[in-house]
């Protein structure tokens, strides 16, 4: 079932052209991810729909709720967290998450018990009574995450949640992302890290220069990019024999080796495992690994828009610079 | 419901953040000490502590309110913070007053601060103070919004907070309180007319001494117009230019 649904979705800054017809839609219980480079138009996508950024044609539904006319009850399913920590400086994590609470219109009793919960589940119950400004990045960023879902919403949107933190508190904020995935809510994220998008996302669209060039699974943008079925074998005993017994059991494909225990069969049927290492077996030869090649997301993602991810990465910390 | 939970609680957080620090309130006793000190000194007479407290009550309300939305506002704005609201599901109306209602709050209570002082130096019988809180009420809330359609046109802060004095000093002048606006310079007699402030102190000097001469009723349908003006240009501003 979708939970949002953007159609045509368009954004004018003047004669500039932020976002290009987009058209999307999110599943309820899944982690879509928005992959692009800097300037591609993410944030702006997520300011529109979450009521930033007015809408300059096309449409958008939230839980049945259009995000022009029926914005505020749009917003009251959503949680936000923004690319930058934006908390109040001055206040110490329990007020902040109380507030935020407030925000939606949670009841005193209720958002104050949450506000404790997050706290130990976000791994800050001993930093709920220390103003924000005294938060190390990684607290900050995992405290804006609580904050963005203190009122329960049904998605959660997230703007580069890893961007600008180090390693160790990424992978916990990658970790936490998907917990709360797992307990249902529906995940919205923006990245330009190919490997976050891989490891995370259920779905991933491409996009480049305001316009969405590529959207399926991971395994459908794989599978767009593969033309051919590679399976992949390390093994140890005298494999010459083994490419001519290969092609007499399996005369459509080819075989390829690569120094003294490597050897690749390629295909343009999908390959089955076990078959091929019975022929292995046959001939005496002991396979100790067998794997099936895909390529990387990161080489779906260049050959699809041409955009190399050294360069990509590069600009972003020149940005953030 | 839902909303007057949010509504309360940002206004509460205005309240403990901003408006109840150490730095504002004595802002708001200060002011009116030295002020009332000022033309003491300079007249050298006895007071006449009735001619003066119309003035240092619009002066005490005026400052205590057009620079404050400078920090709730911009200053959010800057942070970013204030970006948390818009996406919050709270009527954009309602948002303004919540974040506003805090300074018009805190300007009310200013400017009953010099009506403390007096209590000590005159007898002050005969005053209708019902409506002289009307008025209060009335020129907190017209100067709050003139601070918040200068705290939705600037960037800075401190562009919010000089502006607030462009327009703060002029008002002083103009609106009647130290020289009368039938005394003003024919030219400059039409900007004391467009100055909310000016009815609002004829208001006061009506009541408290009877120096007014704009009809009553005349001076506060003008300031609701202005209140409801201000208000409503500064929302359609916020509207365009912070929701891009
Ligand atoms: N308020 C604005 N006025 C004019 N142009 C804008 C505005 N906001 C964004 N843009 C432009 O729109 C384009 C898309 O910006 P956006 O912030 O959505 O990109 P992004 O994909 O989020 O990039 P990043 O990875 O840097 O966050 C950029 O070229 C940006 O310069
Ligand atoms: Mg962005």
């Amino acid at each position: 079932m979708n939970i949002l649904q953007a159609q045509d979705l368009t954004k004018n800054y003047g004669d500039f052209r932020a976002v290009d017809r987009i058209t999307f839609s999110i599943n309820q219980g899944e982690i879509f991810g928005l992959l692009g480079p800097n300037g591609a138009g993410k944030t702006t996508t997520i300011n529109m729909l979450t009521g930033l950024a007015m809408i300059t044609s096309g449409t958008a539904t939230l839980g049945g709720f259009d995000c022009n006319r029926d914005l505020r009850k749009a917003q009251q399913l959503m949680g936000i967290v923004p690319d930058e920590s934006n908390l109040y400086e001055e206040m110490d994590g329990f007020q902040n998450l109380c507030f935020c609470g407030a925000l939606y219109g949670m009841p005193k009793a209720k958002r104050e018990k949450r506000a404790a919960e997050l706290l130990v589940e976000f791994g800050l119950a001993d930093a709920g009574k220390k103003k924000f400004n005294a938060y190390s990045r990684g607290m900050k960023r995992r405290l804006t995450i609580a904050a963005g879902i203190i009122h329960e919403p049904s998605i959660l949107f997230l703007d580069e949640p890893t961007t600008g933190i180090d390693v160790a508190s990424a992978r916990q904020i990658r970790r936490l992302i998907q917990d709360l995935n797992h307990k249902g809510t529906t995940i919205f994220l923006t990245t330009h890290y190919i490997e976050e998008a891989e490891r995370l996302c259920h779905r991933i669209a491409f996009m480049v220069g305001g316009k969405i060039v590529r959207i399926g699974t991971l395994r459908e943008l794989m599978m767009d990019a593969q033309k051919e079925n590679i399976v992949q074998f390390r093994a140890v005993g005298s494999l010459e024999k083994i490419g001519e017994a290969i092609s007499r059991e399996f005369p459509s494909v080819r075989t390829e080796f690569y120094g003294r225990d490597l050897v690749r069969i390629h295909s343009q049927q999908p390959l089955n495992l076990a078959p091929l290492v019975r022929v292995f077996d046959q001939n005496n030869i002991s396979v100790y690994e067998a794997k099936i090649i895909r390529p990387s997301l990161e080489e779906v993602f260049v050959k699809v828009t041409g955009i190399e991810i050294a360069k990509m990465k590069q600009e972003k910390e020149k940005v953030k610079k | 419901m839902k909303a007057w939970i949010a509504f309360w609680n940002i206004l509460k957080k205005d309240m403990h953040n901003y408006y109840l620090k150490p730095p504002n309130i004595s802002w708001g006793m200060i002011f009116p000490v030295a002020w009332t000190l000022m033309v003491f000194l300079k007249s050298g007479r006895a007071l006449d502590v009735l001619g003066l407290l119309p003035g240092v009550m619009c002066l005490s309300v005026l400052f205590g309110t057009t620079s404050m939305l400078a920090v709730t506002i911009t200053f959010e704005r800057r942070s970013r913070s204030f970006e948390r609201l818009l996406i919050a599901p709270i009527d954009l109306n309602l948002l303004m007053l919540a974040k506003t209602t805090g300074a018009i709050v805190f300007g009310i209570f200013n400017g009953f601060v010099p009506v403390g002082f007096a209590l000590f130096m005159t007898h002050l019988g005969g005053i209708n103070w019902l409506l002289v809180l009307a008025t209060i009420f009335l020129i907190a809330v017209t100067s709050t919004f003139l601070g918040l359609f200068i705290a939705v046109s600037v960037h800075e802060v401190f562009e919010a907070q000089t502006f607030s004095n462009f327009f703060r000093f002029p008002m002083i002048f103009l609106c009647g309180l130290f020289v009368p606006v039938q005394a003003l310079p024919i030219f400059l007699r039409p900007i004391s007319y467009a100055i909310p402030l000016t009815y609002g102190a004829d208001i006061l000097k009506s009541l408290i001494n009877g120096n007014g001469h704009i009809a009553l009723v005349t001076s506060f349908l003008v300031l609701i117009g202005f209140g409801i003006a201000l208000f409503t240009v500064s929302t359609h501003n916020v509207k365009r230019k912070w929701i891009y």
